[in-house]
């Protein structure tokens, strides 16, 4: 039968609409009604991200033709909160994931929401089991598994019962101040979890056209002929632009310009992902129909493939300045002395593969030229300032002829440092006058964005019978691509950490950051330390075997401590926590297991065994190596007594927002309620720097702390001017200041400052301290997070499967500010680390991208979640926020060589090569026993 | 460019044939979609002129007895498999492979008769029915008839059925008998494409120790579906003991075709993990037998 009409029903409400050829539910949704709570993340029935229930069942609805909805009834996460009296009552799944922080960037939940309503409609009482096998492809990157299953596991019980909903058990800061050191909920968790939250590609504007790139699709090649001429007369189109319309500089790039906006006739193509020419058009599909119609031709050149082959004598110079992107060089000691002095010395390479952050919400721009000639830019931009920069560049203008208003991000994880389509929908929006959105697909992110560098790493160690370290040499070889991107600053911090968190006297380590035709690499949630922490972390494992010595013995022996000098030159004077982790750490696990490290043989199934394994790490904090590290922040204080604080640091899920409101709060006495927070807008938010190295809650954080501090001080001058007392008379309590036995409401400071002539307003900047480079001696960085974690592992013997039942993660994270939001840290950090280590690999074949799709890129989903245990270290650093360091990266750093060192003292073989490989495990296995 | 142009919603068999034959071309008729959308929309297979819904044909979505047979419409989508008594009291090989088909969201849509009509060598649910001794209900405009299951398949992605003119309508499956029970065990890997390292299906029916009879199935073990004729040849009649799987195990691995497969798996592991993949799957369904 065929109809023109379709009638639906979508949260209680009755729609009657034309069909429209090739539309699915999801686009009907968030084009038609305009429900955006509905997320796409891969397009591809992957992600879960689009689930909503159709007739009570959870369906995906990207791959759901809209016209088979006809005559249905639909929820989606909107039509779950309900008014009552004029107020939204969030339903009890939502008030659990807010309450429980299960919310983080947010993207996937909607999904989570929805695919856990199914569920408990069918199911009131489901066991952890059920919820996960309900849950099994509803994927969350930030990987807060453990926080959503308890939260639907908590909103069964009361929609069950009746009973109040039961909140977590949140631990609080040995640090804790009033609002500070306690458990806070997110600020956008609400949003979050009704749907109203809005990312970028929820957005419309009226006349706005939609963008797509004509991309290389040849690794390493020649652009001889460019024809562009069909698609700019296919109907529908509005521009079509190449290189030679750019007005500016061809080349953006974060530290190296070297990244071609566009490549030109007679120009070098570098990696599939290059872009040649940029289509605007009055729908997604003609603009990609037009895309189809651009005739390119190239003289392909051979292809680099890895980072080896790329320093090797008479290989094709990707760049001018040849194929080493940087050789990075950390020396300490003597290392050939060190050598001699040992007894034992073991040398091995390992290899660590490509990932990609797959965060789950694709990149998308919009630009949009505003009657002034401006341009706004709408973005999910870890670094909203730099994007300013890199697209006025390109456009030959004025950096503030720019704008960007950041948006939510749906994860970022260093994914979202690099240009995307910023300056593509900026050179469209501009030839045009029209807006432009530029939408990438789980493809083209695949394909287009820097990734985590492939590192082989060859370690060499040298320990005295006693088990002291004495010399440690390094070589690195790390691929970063077609494009600098973040490449050299990754591979600094791989190779300067290269020596593990230990006290070695002689180290010498080099790197060889190499170009490549793979695409590019660049920052991703480890910075490099994830590479160089498998390799040494497993180093120690076999010298400890070797020594016949207890692994948390012999590191612990090596750990750094205050006192210490690292392999930089750094004498570490504090906030050295790396001894407690392993000291709690191992309290815990022996409670477990008293001979952790020892196989045990599943009596009942033999070829099943398990064991523990252990790895440590640190990771700094801020940017380090001498570079200016700093943030600004403006804090206002606003007549109806309320607070807003201003940075452009990035929230991309992470929980900044969180942080900044609450430490707002602490220093003004206020209720958080009372403090809003603007982030990534570069009109009316100043410079936060970059969202990278574990940096903000540190350095923006200190830096909406003093802007707080210094706004206190001006009001309490003018209040002891004002009333005639000493400042240090003044008291802030409760929200308001106490003057004389008065109490004076923040609203009525504001007015009465305002009314005398001065702002009730402060903007901050913040310098970290000094850094010095490498090579220099010094302080390199001005903090850093210790981590320890231990994973028990079951090894099929038979099949070479690996399972992982349980962690625990020890960090010392200096003080924690919001304990719930850290939980979401290092929960998912775990979970990074794990599929890390284990399911994921970004293929290329001759720099051609294979896993260019998320079904064949797997992330980790709730079912290899492992019972994790977290155990919070807080010894202070001076100069951090109460004490604060970073947390961002270290909770997932040792996670591979913690897996991957239990898979040895289970079955004996020794993984050097990411990610695990179960056939290589079952060879060995067979080999062995031949 | 859209993914189709036109959208209809058969009623009955005939109905949906009729479009087939006659509606504007290229014509692709889906069940549940999950997987044939996506290879449109990335360009795996054509866009359609018209695309017809068959999940709206109420014969194509009915679990029912027909006579000695369990019949399960080609349109039932999978989660009202699992859900099913019947499906689980006769088939619960199919139960098992089902539990297996992708995630649940995708479940409540993705069909059998998809899965089948796919043609792959190593589909859940196609090794499944193998095992069960299925056959196949096609339909066209001359009606419909019987093709037993394994004819379906002509090579990797090539099925037997006319796209252009016929239909998977459903599939029966011999009701289960007292001491029949079957089973069904995939091996997989955590990286890559979500398809199976190996899996398999056995269906077994035994007379104390002895193994009356046995219909076993393993994907991939070449161009099509395989079933393990020489190891059930084998087995039949015979007491079951340690020895005797071992012998089977060496008749899977000589007959059939367990090759490399770039990214998944290398033919020596898959001859490497069959004979435990084998032996698992065989004495689970032996050991409900008993019941």
């Amino acid at each position: 039968m065929r109809k023109s009409e379709i009638t639906l029903n979508v949260n209680d409400k009755t729609y009657t609409l034309p069909v429209k050829p090739g539309e699915m539910l999801a686009s009907l949704l968030r084009e038609r009604l305009n429900l955006t709570g509905t997320k796409i993340g891969c397009d591809e029935a992957e992600c879960g991200a689009c689930t909503v229930l159709v007739d009570d069942q959870p369906v995906l609805s990207c791959v759901y033709p809209a016209a088979r909805a006809d005559g249905k009834k639909i929820i989606t996460v909107e039509g779950l909160a309900k008014m009552v009296h004029d107020v939204m009552k969030l339903h009890p799944i939502q008030e659990a994931f807010v309450e429980h922080g299960a919310v983080q960037c947010g993207f996937c939940i909607p999904g989570q929401i929805m695919t856990a309503f199914a569920l408990l409609k069918r199911n009131p009482d489901p066991t952890q089991e059920e919820v996960r096998y309900a849950l099994k492809d509803t994927l969350c990157r930030c990987a807060g598994y453990p926080m959503i299953e308890n939260a639907i596991l908590a909103a069964a019980h009361t929609l069950r019962t009746g009973d109040p909903l039961p909140l977590p058990e949140i631990f609080e800061s040995i640090h804790k101040q009033e609002i500070v050191g306690h458990k806070h909920l997110r600020p956008d968790a609400v949003d979050k979890v009704t749907g109203d939250a809005i990312f970028t590609d929820d957005l419309k504007f009226d006349n706005m056209l939609y963008a797509k790139v004509r991309r290389a699709m040849v690794s390493h090649a020649i652009l001889t002929k460019l024809d562009i001429s069909k698609a700019t007369q296919l109907e529908g189109v509005s521009a079509v632009l190449t290189a030679d319309d750019i007005p500016g500089e061809q080349n953006h790039g974060l530290v190296i310009l070297d990244w071609p906006t566009l490549i030109g006739v007679s120009q070098r193509v570098r990696y599939v992902g290059d872009a040649i020419a940029i289509v605007a058009a009055e729908t997604p599909e003609i603009a990609a129909q037009a895309v189809q119609l651009i005739d390119a031709e190239f003289d392909l050149l051979p292809v680099i493939t890895n980072p080896v082959q790329a320093l090797e004598e008479g290989q094709p110079q990707i760049h001018e300045s040849g194929n080493l992107l940087k050789h990075i060089k950390v020396r300490k000691g003597d290392v050939t002395q060190g050598f001699e002095e040992s007894d034992i010395i073991l040398e091995h390479t390992f290899h660590t593969q490509t990932t990609d952050h797959a965060f789950m919400e694709p990149e998308c721009s919009i630009a949009v030229p505003l009657p002034d000639g401006r341009i706004e830019v709408y973005v999910g931009s870890q670094i909203p300032y730099q994007d300013r920069s890199q697209i006025a560049r390109v456009m030959g203008w004025d950096e503030k002829r720019i704008r960007i208003v950041g948006q939510k991000m749906g994860g970022g994880f260093g994914g979202k440092e690099d240009i995307a389509g910023q300056i593509h929908a900026t050179l469209l929006a501009d030839a045009t006058q029209r807006p432009v959105k530029l939408l990438y697909d789980r493809h083209e992110s695949l394909i287009a964005h820097p990734k985590r560098h492939a590192t082989q790493i060859r370690v060499k160690m040298g320990v005295k019978k006693d088990g002291r370290l004495v010399a440690v040499e390094t070589e690195l070889y790390g691929d970063t691509g077609a494009y600098a991107s973040l490449g050299e600053k990754v591979m600094t911090r791989a190779t300067t950490h290269s020596a593990g968190p230990y006290d070695v006297p002689q180290v010498r380590n080099d790197c060889y950051a190499m170009y490549t035709n793979n695409p590019p690499a660049g920052a991703f949630r480890g910075f490099g330390v994830t590479q160089s922490a498998f390799a040494v972390e497993s180093m120690m494992d076999m010298l400890a075997e070797n020594l016949d010595m207890d692994p948390i013995k012999l590191r612990e022996l090596n750990a750094l401590h205050v006192g210490s000098v690292t392999n930089t030159g750094q004498e570490l004077d504090e906030s050295v926590g790396l001894l407690e982790c392993f000291e709690r750490l191992e309290a815990e696990i022996k409670k477990i297991n008293p001979t952790p490290f020892e196989p045990v043989v599943n009596s009942d199934s033999p070829h099943l065994v398990r064991s523990w394994g252990i790895a440590a790490a640190y990771k700094n904090t801020g940017l380090g190596g001498g570079a200016p590290d700093f943030s600004n922040a403006d804090i206002e204080l606003f007549e109806d007594g309320s607070f807003e604080i201003r940075s452009s640091a990035a929230e991309l899920g992470q929980g900044l927002v969180a942080v900044m409101q609450m430490i707002v709060s602490e220093e003004m006495s206020v209720s958080p309620d009372a403090v809003r927070v603007l982030v990534m807008d570069t009109d009316l938010s100043p410079d936060g720097g970059p969202t990278t190295a574990s940096r903000q809650t540190y350095i923006t954080g200190n830096a909406s702390r003093y802007a707080a501090k210094t706004l206190r001080t001006a009001i309490s001058s003018f209040l002891a001017e004002k009333y005639d007392v000493e400042p240090s008379k003044i008291k802030f309590k409760d929200g308001s200041a106490h003057v004389n036995g008065h109490q004076l409401s923040y609203a009525s400071i504001a007015s009465e400052m305002k009314a005398s002539g001065q702002e009730p307003r402060v903007v901050y900047k913040y310098n970290a301290p000094q850094t010095q480079a490498l090579g220099t001696g010094g302080d390199m960085h001005f903090a850093y997070s210790y981590s320890v974690q231990a994973a028990e592992v079951e090894v099929n013997t038979f099949t070479g499967e690996v399972r992982v039942l349980n962690v625990i993660s020890a960090n010392d994270v200096g003080m924690a500010i919001n304990p719930l939001g850290l939980k979401g840290q290092i929960e998912g950090g775990v979970m990074m680390g794990l599929g890390h280590c284990l399911t994921e690999e970004f293929i290329m074949d001759e720099g051609n991208v294979v896993t260019d799709q998320l079904a064949r890129y797997r992330i980790p989903g709730i079912m290899l979640t492992p019972n994790i245990t977290s155990i919070i270290i807080e010894q202070p650093t001076a100069d951090g926020p109460y004490g604060a360091k970073g947390v961002g990266e270290i909770s997932s750093i040792p996670t591979t060589p913690a897996i991957t060192n239990a898979i040895y003292n289970a079955v004996g073989v020794r993984i050097d090569r990411t990610p695990v490989d179960q056939e290589v495990i079952s060879k060995v296995l067979r080999e062995n026993i031949v | 460019m859209h993914l189709w142009q036109e959208f209809r919603q058969p009623n009955s068999i005939s109905e949906a044939i009729e479009d087939l034959l006659n509606a504007p071309a290229p014509v692709v008729p889906i069940a549940g979609g999950t997987d044939l959308l996506l290879e449109m929309r990335q360009g795996r297979h054509e866009a359609a002129n018209t695309l017809i819904d068959l999940t709206s044909v109420p014969e194509m979505n009915v679990i029912e007895k027909r006579g000695n047979f369990l019949y399960i419409g080609a349109c039932v989508p999978v989660s009202q498999i699992l859900a099913s008594n019947l499906v689980r009291n006769n088939a619960e090989a199919l139960i098992e492979a089902c539990d297996l088909i992708a995630g649940p969201q995708v479940r409540n849509t993705a069909t059998l008769g998809g899965n089948v009509a796919h043609a792959l060598p190593a589909a859940d649910g196609t090794i499944a029915l193998a095992a069960l001794g299925a056959s196949a209900e096609i339909a066209n405009q001359n009606g419909l008839r019987k093709l037993p299951f394994l004819e379906l398949f002509l090579g990797p992605g090539k099925s037997a059925i006319d796209k252009t003119s016929e239909l998977i309508a459903g599939f029966y499956i011999p009701l289960s008998d007292h001491g029949q029970a079957s089973a069904f065990k995939r091996i997989m890997r955590p990286q890559g494409v979500a398809l199976p390292i190996l899996n398999c299906a056995v269906w077994l029916e035994r007379e104390e120790g002895t193994v009356k009879g046995v219909r076993i199935a393993i994907g991939p073990g070449g161009p099509t579906p395989f079933r393990a004729t020489a190891a059930e040849a084998l087995m039949q009649n015979q007491i079951l003991d340690d020895e005797l799987i071992q012998e089977a195990v060496k008749k899977v691995l000589e007959q059939g075709s367990f090759r490399t497969s770039p990214r998944r798996a290398t033919s020596e592991y898959r001859k490497h993990v069959v004979s435990g993949l084998f032996t698992d799957t065989f004495t689970q369904a032996w050991e409900r037998s008993k019941k």
